[in-house]
């Protein structure tokens, strides 16, 4: 991996401390999330220790630090849906899948992304799965939904392994 | 110089200096919390808001420059107000834990809360409650409930330290202090100086105490509980009971360890000036034989480990002879215990030091031999504070008592190891002896006094004329480790200590940073080195006997098994 990361920051020579969010940038489009080892290889390129890397790009929320999982589901957090109870949204789906914003499961069957707005606050409050959107959702029903894709994956892995 | 009015008072002030800087001169108190002396100032917390006449908002005083004419209000009714709702924000999100808080009593948040009169909680918690207690690091507990984000632990670690293992994350209400990806201290870069615990105004950092250990010890009746105390101890441990900086009380912490139980208690000093011995010849040893050069000093474990991880290529240069805690204890467990016919598994070693890094040390694995460690436990100076108040001993009743042989006697040489430089001054009056043959003619050696940060000097010994450097700080020793790096060759010999001013102003030391206090302890060294005889580490009778009678000679066989070590390369995420 570390070989891949060097290319990707060859092609950002004389960087300085400035073009650290365009390369965690160019680095997650990559891998999908910022490997450990990408961070210490940007730090050695732009001489910046690790814990200032991550301290800026845990700032921005388009960052994560785990792989996305088999399923990734967004939750927007814009004020509409704010006031339409996202919140309460966010909190079922982490109790449900056990685990936090920007994680990604053990199993690695789902992982969790807050966005900011996702342009459709005429369904708030609104989440989406793999990119299909689910509108005015239920805390109470977002096990339902979960379920649709643990069940498309258990399907699929039946479908591989017959 | 023009003039600014205060509070109704005309007072002097300095062109391009801050307010705080203008008032504190002229003995006018403002609270801080941010702030720290000789580094840019943040003004994150604004509790030292001040009221400027014609100005609309409230200004932080750390960060303001004085202008001709100002006319300030520090107490002003807008500004105390001010301060007090930063405090109640502040308690707002912090846990009313003060009861079994190891800065009960010695914390600028609760000072603050009580000298503005706070009574009440005023503002909910707006905080997620799920911090996190790393007790991974064998130095420092870090206790992010506690913390109050003033950053200044960062600041040292970065700025002062050049470490940076730790920094802000997240933001908003869910901001934390942790190092990169919120891994434990124990993984990261930090090199456990403890210089953020000096900093920190709360109970969020703190010693990973050992006084469980030592107290179960000294109940256990199949244990032999030996102590050390380190050169830089008894001239800041009167500071832990009200006494002011700089006061020796050597003899009665001696007799406070003796009604506390402890078998035997040595001086480190002694070993200090065993480490000269050992240490002076492999410079000479070095010198005279094409060695790798510049040596660096090794008694500074947070150096070591800084140098392991960031400066891998200088692994070489370090002296490899042991710290005289490790070099004592290594004595301990082998002659002391032969010549008294103890096991040495059934000793239990404790050091007071002034250093939360030599907990790291004494746990570094080959820090013993046969799985018996040199040191079984470090306490630091605070640490040995609270052991003397909960034993109830009275300072006042006690009368000063020495130590025990056969560790007992050290020149001031070896007591100068508490201060930057003072491990150097003790290297050369006993290089120049061994080199000519002669003692040096004044054994004082100025350049590498006092408390600058790099101090330089050419020394003659005979013919040859040596080039060394005394730095303290981890941050300046790094500045210098680039210029050999880039080229330099003039240095010989360069002593490092991790923490500014050295060890009398370690990460185990009482609570202060004060430059004054500072000095004052160094002072205290100096005294101590101009008011007695042996002054140096080749004249101690007591450390000329063990080499008789065990070690034979410097750099000898048995030395190596016991006085010296090695150092590892390490990963760290940095
Ligand atoms: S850090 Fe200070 S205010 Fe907080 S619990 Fe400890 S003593 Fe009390
Ligand atoms: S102990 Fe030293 S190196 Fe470790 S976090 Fe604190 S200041 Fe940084
Ligand atoms: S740990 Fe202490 S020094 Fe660091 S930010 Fe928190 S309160 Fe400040």
């Amino acid at each position: 991996m570390k070989e891949e990361i060097r290319k990707i920051l060859e092609k950002h020579p004389d960087s300085k401390r400035d073009s650290l969010i365009p390369l965690l940038q160019a680095v997650q489009e990559v891998y999908g999330y910022l490997p450990k080892d990408a961070v210490v290889e940007i730090g050695k390129h732009l001489n910046l220790p690790a814990s200032k890397i991550y301290g800026v790009a845990t700032f921005y929320n388009q960052f994560r630090f785990q792989p996305k999982g088999k399923n990734h589901v967004m939750v927007c957090r814009g004020t509409a849906c704010h006031v339409k109870g996202s919140l309460a949204v966010l909190e079922a789906i982490e109790q449900d899948l056990k685990i936090k914003a920007g994680q990604t499961s053990r199993d690695t069957l789902f992982s969790i992304e807050v966005v900011a707005c996702m342009g459709a606050c005429g369904l708030a409050p609104v989440i989406s799965v793999n990119g299909e959107f689910h509108a005015n959702v239920d805390p109470q029903k977002i096990s339902e939904i979960l379920d649709i894709y643990r069940e498309e994956k258990k399907s699929a892995m039946e479908a591989a392994n017959a | 110089m023009f003039e600014i009015e205060v509070n109704n008072k005309i007072i002097e002030a300095v062109p391009g200096e801050t307010i705080l800087s203008a008032v504190t001169r002229a003995g006018i108190k403002v609270p801080t919390l941010c702030y720290m002396k000789d580094l840019a100032p943040s003004g994150a917390c604004r509790i030292c808001v001040v009221e400027v006449d014609g100005m609309k908002t409230l200004v932080p005083s750390c960060s303001y420059p004085v202008q001709e004419g100002m006319k300030i209000h520090t107490n002003s009714k807008r500004a105390i107000r001010a301060r007090k709702t930063v405090i109640e924000l502040l308690l707002a999100n912090h846990p009313d834990d003060c009861l079994y808080c190891v800065r009960n009593g010695n914390c600028r948040l609760q000072g603050l809360a009580e000298e503005y009169g706070i009574r009440e909680r005023r503002f909910p918690s707006s905080k997620k409650k799920d911090h996190m207690l790393d007790a991974t690091s064998p130095s420092i507990i870090r206790d992010q409930a506690k913390c109050i984000l003033c950053g200044k632990c960062v600041r040292v670690c970065e700025e002062i330290q050049n470490v940076a293992a730790i920094d802000f994350v997240k933001r908003g209400s869910k901001t934390v202090i942790a190092p990169a990806f919120e891994q434990s201290l124990n993984v990261s870069s930090c090199i456990n100086c403890g210089q953020c615990v000096l900093a920190c105004p709360t109970g969020a950092l703190r010693e990973k105490s050992s006084l469980r250990e030592v107290d179960e010890a000294l109940h256990d009746k199949d244990k032999y509980v030996v102590i050390q105390h380190a050169p830089a101890v008894s001239v800041t441990l009167a500071e832990e009971f009200g006494l002011r900086p700089g006061v020796d009380i050597n003899g009665l912490m001696v007799a406070a360890l003796r009604q506390l139980g402890f078998k035997k208690i040595f001086d480190t000093s002694f070993s200090a000036d065993l480490t000269i011995m050992e240490e002076a010849s492999e410079l000479v040893h070095r010198v005279t034989t094409g060695g790798k050069l510049p040596m660096m000093t090794s008694c500074s474990p947070g150096w070591i480990k800084y140098v392991e991880q960031f400066y891998p290529d200088f692994i070489d240069n370090l002296s490899t002879c042991k710290s005289p805690q490790q070099m004592l204890g290594a004595i301990i467990k082998s002659y002391f215990a032969e010549k008294e016919g103890i096991d040495p598994e059934k000793i239990f070693s404790v050091s007071i030091m002034p250093c939360v890094a030599k907990k790291f040390e004494a746990a570094r694995p080959e820090m013993g031999r046969n799985n018996i460690f040199d040191i079984d436990a470090v306490l630091t100076t605070r640490e040995v504070a609270r052991l003397i108040k909960m034993a109830g001993i009275d300072f006042d009743s006690l009368t000063p008592e020495t130590a025990d042989l056969p560790f007992g006697t050290r020149s001031t040489a070896g007591k100068l190891f508490g201060g930057t430089g003072g491990v150097m001054e003790a290297a050369i009056r006993t290089a120049h002896y061994m080199i000519t043959g002669k003692e040096l003619k004044s054994l004082m050696v100025e350049d590498v006094r006092g408390l600058k940060g790099v101090k330089e000097a050419k020394v003659k010994i005979g013919d040859l004329e040596v080039g060394v450097a005394v730095v303290s700080g981890v941050g300046n020793a790094s500045k210098i480790l680039e210029e050999i790096k880039n080229g330099r060759k003039d240095l010989h010999f360069i002593e490092v200590m991790t923490c500014p001013g050295g060890c009398i102003a370690g990460g185990g030391q009482p609570l202060s940073t004060d430059q004054e206090s500072i000095k004052a302890r160094l002072h205290a060294l100096y005294n101590i080195d101009h008011s007695e005889t042996l002054r140096t580490s080749h004249k101690n009778k007591d450390v000329q006997k063990l080499y008789d009678e065990f070690l034979k000679e410097p750099l000898g066989h048995k030395s190596h098994e016991l006085l010296h070590t090695h150092y590892i390369k390490r990963e760290v995420l940095s």
